[in-house]
């Protein structure tokens, strides 16, 4: 399809935006009905704590699925991204909600930025690096992706 | 935890079929793609794919981790394994999209066990997911770090 970037118009180092996602308990239990990844420790807090973690904790593929919604908007075009990578280093911790409020609210805020960390002319691609960050229990910013790269094809 | 595994490192190089066929449908894209708070056009609507020129709605860049784990399972509940689920932690992750899945795909996946090395009392298990339309052509290669936590 027709991509709204032009591929000769990029340069390395080029920012290419940035957002905050929210992430609540209630978008861990749809992500884990639309993966179908039911691990507890996403959405109980007793199993999570009995585990060792501080709390419930996002799933990584959560983060990852929704950090490269940044590149799929700048490109225009989600068929474009051929590859995707990312380790995981820090859990993205999720508080409940406070007493009645609704479990859609509350919780915690992803970081997302990207900039483009590679270009390779030849095969009309764009490597994006991602910086996502979010806080951890005591509110100090922590990178929960590192070597998070998504290549984006322009010819394909 | 009722008794300790420990993962046996015989398994690098096993490989794990499947006859299932993945029936990727319009619905499930649809809830992918909000799950991963994606709002771009093509996840949702049929005339805005088809006018990008795809077959039918476009999932999301890691909607193949859904097939993957869904193969890993043989993996893990396989009992030469040695591994606890419940021990399991996600250290890295990569997919390759030869293209992109669309609405009417049917796929399979094939689970190969890359390396397993261990790490003091515990182990990091590479896995490769090839997955393929059912007349085998190349879809995704996801590559999947797990960190098999030792006892503590």
């Amino acid at each position: 399809m027709a991509l709204s970037i032009n591929f000769a118009e990029l340069e390395k180092g080029q920012e290419i935006g940035s957002r905050t996602i929210s992430v609540t308990r209630a978008d861990l239990i749809r992500y884990a009905g639309a993966s179908g990844d039911f691990n507890p420790i996403h959405w109980n807090e007793r199993f999570a704590q009995a585990v060792g973690l501080p709390g419930v904790i996002a799933h990584g593929m959560f983060t990852m699925g929704v950090a490269v919604q940044l590149v799929t908007d700048w490109v225009g075009d989600p068929g474009a991204i051929v590859d995707y990578q990312t380790r995981f280093t820090k859990p993205v911790i999720v508080p409940d909600a406070e007493g009645a409020e609704n479990p859609a609210t509350g919780g915690n805020q992803l970081n997302v930025s990207g900039k483009i960390g590679a270009l390779d002319a030849e095969a009309q691609t764009a490597r994006i690096d991602l910086t996502v960050s979010a806080p951890d229990i005591e509110g100090n910013l922590q990178k929960v992706l590192v070597k998070a790269q998504a290549v984006v094809a322009f010819a394909h | 935890m009722s008794e300790t595994k420990t993962i046996n490192p015989q398994i690098v190089g096993k490989v794990f079929t499947s006859d299932e066929v993945f029936q990727v449908g319009r619905e499930r894209i649809r809830e992918f793609a909000s799950a991963v708070k994606a709002t771009h056009p093509i996840h949702f609507e049929v005339d805005a794919a088809q006018a990008a020129g795809y077959a039918d709605v476009v999932a999301p860049p890691t909607f193949a981790i859904i097939l993957a784990q869904r193969a890993d399972a043989a993996l893990i509940e396989d009992p030469d394994s040695g591994i606890d689920f419940s021990r399991v932690v996600h250290a890295d992750q990569r997919f390759t999209n030869h293209r992109p899945i669309v609405a009417g795909d049917e796929l399979t996946t094939e689970v190969h066990v890359d390396n397993v090395r261990t790490m003091g009392p515990g182990a990091m298990l590479i896995t490769r997911e090839e997955i393929t339309t059912v007349g085998g052509e190349a879809v995704a290669t996801c590559v999947s770090s797990l960190l098999v936590r030792g006892e503590d």
